[in-house]
């Protein structure tokens, strides 16, 4: 079983929802990044994804794009973050995963990147621009070293695609609950109960809901046989900790 | 992303069929002026020492070859029973062409643009807004053509089932390279029948200005596989000097993936994209279509540069000599010619595609001259 799903697994068994934090790599400064991660994995984080900055994010909102710009700006690329997190390696408990878009990756050099990134301690990827029919050299790279490459599905994504995904994917299932960018929605979707059953006849990895999410009643408001494993939060996080506040404020409230 | 497969589809099944081609031709023949003449330079050619030829893209309704593409958009988004067209637009010539399609097809129109080209082009904000589109100003990012991109991406995610990205350039994911190509070849078509038609033969040489690439792809394509006839695309070098912002992403980028392609970037070491630059907004894109990059890397086309200063050069010069006031786009394509007329042999054809006419150009033009002067 690869690790992430063990990661999400255990929250399973010991009766909680997995929880997945996504923080942008270098906020909400490039020091107090690092304590951040820190806190998050003390505070019960499960999986921690770490956003990858690029210039044009297109799968995200407001808050995770204007988070990319500001680190940018502030000059963090992917070849620091590596360093950063292979200087730590053994630190955290959570399983680690890169969310980034194709061209700095690309850029850097899959082959490259897959090692370092293995050295450095991380699990898996989230490429939300990578297409489908251009992923599988890239998954074949990644395995080598262990790394899982996280699936992404819709509430539009035909029940013959998820098969094709289940056959080869690895970690868990990232279900997006929403037909639109990451960031905080009021209300999930009234599709997302269907969604999720759909994935759960699919997929026998387990399931993570993220995009959208802002607080644990909403997850709350979904009937038990679709409640899904692990819950991602990025926007609503990342607005958190720029108004100050610790991630173990937090995450308390979810870990209930 | 699904609805690019479907897109795909709707290509495959609506396209080929002749009632589509029919309504097609009707709206670019009676309400967008197709065919567009072909102009012999008289004084221009005779300064040359070879013959100049425009392709009169310029005389097309809304003022640009764009609405050759948004008339093809439009009304294959209808026949998939899509009620609204959203695009991105630069210079503003895509989204004033976008909605002319949509309100002529009974279509609801929202354009994204970003907040510094709004500034630089407002009449187009006030043509789309007076057609009945919704602009919205996109503040992210450097707040120009790619950030409107990004945006309208964003928006087609949530909006796709009823909503068709009607997309400006012969750029983005697949299949919009494919799609704009079809339905700009036309001005290419027409251009070689006209062509031979009036000269007895092929032209020698065909020269367009590459943004993202849909005028130059339209007019090349049919030329292709006409060894004989030599193409060169031309990229906008910006103000020229070491380090200056430009758009010259084949002749000055890198491979790399942006907005769905692999193609040609402006990018730096870790792959962000760089801001580009041109004094027309229109060639103002840090990418360009991935079968650009494939025609460069063949050599089957060459790509050249034109900077800023070449560019208002020969719009006054076609503005003199011809009494044509070209887009400062097009205006790049006919700069190449003029700087680089040794290396067209006298007395040869040389053809030009004149993509737009430069109205909407006055301010800058007049702006930049008035520098220029003191
Ligand atoms: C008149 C004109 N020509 C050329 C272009 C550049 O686009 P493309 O390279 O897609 O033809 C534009 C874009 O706005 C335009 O308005």
């Amino acid at each position: 079983m690869h690790i992430l799903e063990e990661n999400i697994r255990a929250a399973g068994a010991a009766g909680r929802t997995a929880l997945i934090p996504f923080v942008t790599a270098g906020f909400p400064s490039r020091e107090r990044f690092w304590d951040i991660l820190r806190e998050l994995d003390e505070s019960g984080a499960d999986v921690m994804e770490i956003g990858v900055p690029f210039s044009d994010p297109v799968a995200d909102g407001p808050v995770v794009e204007e988070a990319s710009q500001r680190v940018l700006a502030e000059g963090v690329s992917l070849g620091a973050l590596l360093e950063g997190l292979k200087a730590r390696r053994g630190l955290f408990r959570a399983g680690l995963v890169l969310m980034g878009y194709t061209n700095p990756f690309l850029q850097y050099g899959w082959e490259r990147l897959a090692a370092e990134a293995a050295a450095a301690g991380v699990h898996g990827f989230i490429v939300p621009d990578l297409p489908w029919d251009e992923a599988a050299d890239i998954r074949a790279l990644l395995a080598a070293h262990a790394l899982a490459l996280i699936p992404l599905v819709g509430p539009n994504t035909p029940k013959e695609r998820m098969q094709l995904y289940a056959d080869v994917s690895e970690g868990y299932v990232y279900v997006v609950s929403v037909m639109g960018t990451t960031g905080e929605r009021d209300h999930l979707p009234a599709e997302v109960p269907e969604v999720l059953s759909r994935v759960r006849e699919v997929f026998r990895l387990p399931v993570a809901l993220g995009f959208g999410l802002r607080s644990p009643e909403q997850l709350a408001a979904l009937p038990d046989a679709v409640r899904p494993d692990a819950a991602v939060f990025g926007s609503a996080l990342l607005r958190h900790l720029d108004r100050g506040g610790s991630p173990a404020d937090f995450l308390r409230r979810w870990r209930s | 992303m699904p609805p690019l497969m479907e897109l795909e589809e709707a290509m495959a099944s609506i396209l080929p069929s002749q009632e589509f081609q029919r309504e097609l031709h009707g709206l670019l023949h009676d309400y967008a002026g197709r065919e567009t003449p072909l102009t012999f330079c008289p004084a221009l050619s005779e300064e040359l020492g070879f013959e100049l030829w425009l392709k009169r893209e310029d005389l097309l309704h809304t003022g640009a070859h764009k609405i050759n593409n948004t008339l093809g958009q439009a009304l294959l988004a209808r026949h998939m029973g899509k009620t609204a067209l959203i695009a991105e637009t630069g210079a503003g010539q895509h989204g004033v062409a976008t909605a002319a399609a949509a309100a002529r097809l009974g279509m609801k129109c929202t354009v994204f643009m970003g907040a510094e080209d709004m500034e630089r082009q407002s009449a187009n904000v006030r043509r789309m807004r007076l057609m009945g589109a919704d602009v919205v100003a996109v503040e992210s990012g450097s707040r120009t053509l790619k950030d409107a991109i990004n945006a309208a991406l964003r928006a087609w995610i949530s909006l796709q089932g009823s909503t068709h990205y009607c997309f400006g350039t012969a750029a983005g994911p697949y299949p919009f390279p494919d799609l704009v190509r079809e339905f700009q070849s036309v001005i290419g078509r027409e251009a070689r029948a006209q062509m031979l038609e009036k000269t007895g033969a092929l032209p020698d040489a065909v020269v367009a200005a590459v943004g993202g690439g849909s005028n130059a792809i339209g007019m090349f394509s049919p030329f292709v596989p006409d060894a004989s006839v030599r193409l060169f695309g031309v990229e906008a070098g910006g103000t020229g000097e070491a380090g200056c912002l430009h758009s010259a992403a084949v002749n000055l980028g890198r491979p790399g993936v942006l907005h769905g392609e692999y193609t040609m970037l402006l990018q730096d070491e870790n792959g962000q994209i760089l801001p580009s630059g041109s004094i027309s907004a229109g060639l103002d894109y840090p990418g360009v279509g991935p079968e650009h990059a494939h025609l460069a890397a063949t050599g089957r086309v060459e790509y050249g540069i034109a900077y800023d200063h070449e560019a208002l050069s020969a719009f006054q010069k076609l503005c003199r000599m011809e009494g044509i006031l070209p887009a400062l786009e097009s205006s790049h394509a006919l700069a190449f010619v003029l700087e680089h007329r040794q290396r067209f042999a006298p007395g040869s054809r040389v053809l030009v595609n004149l993509s737009g006419r430069g109205d909407k150009d006055m301010d800058i033009v007049e702006k930049a001259l008035g520098l220029q002067a003191v």
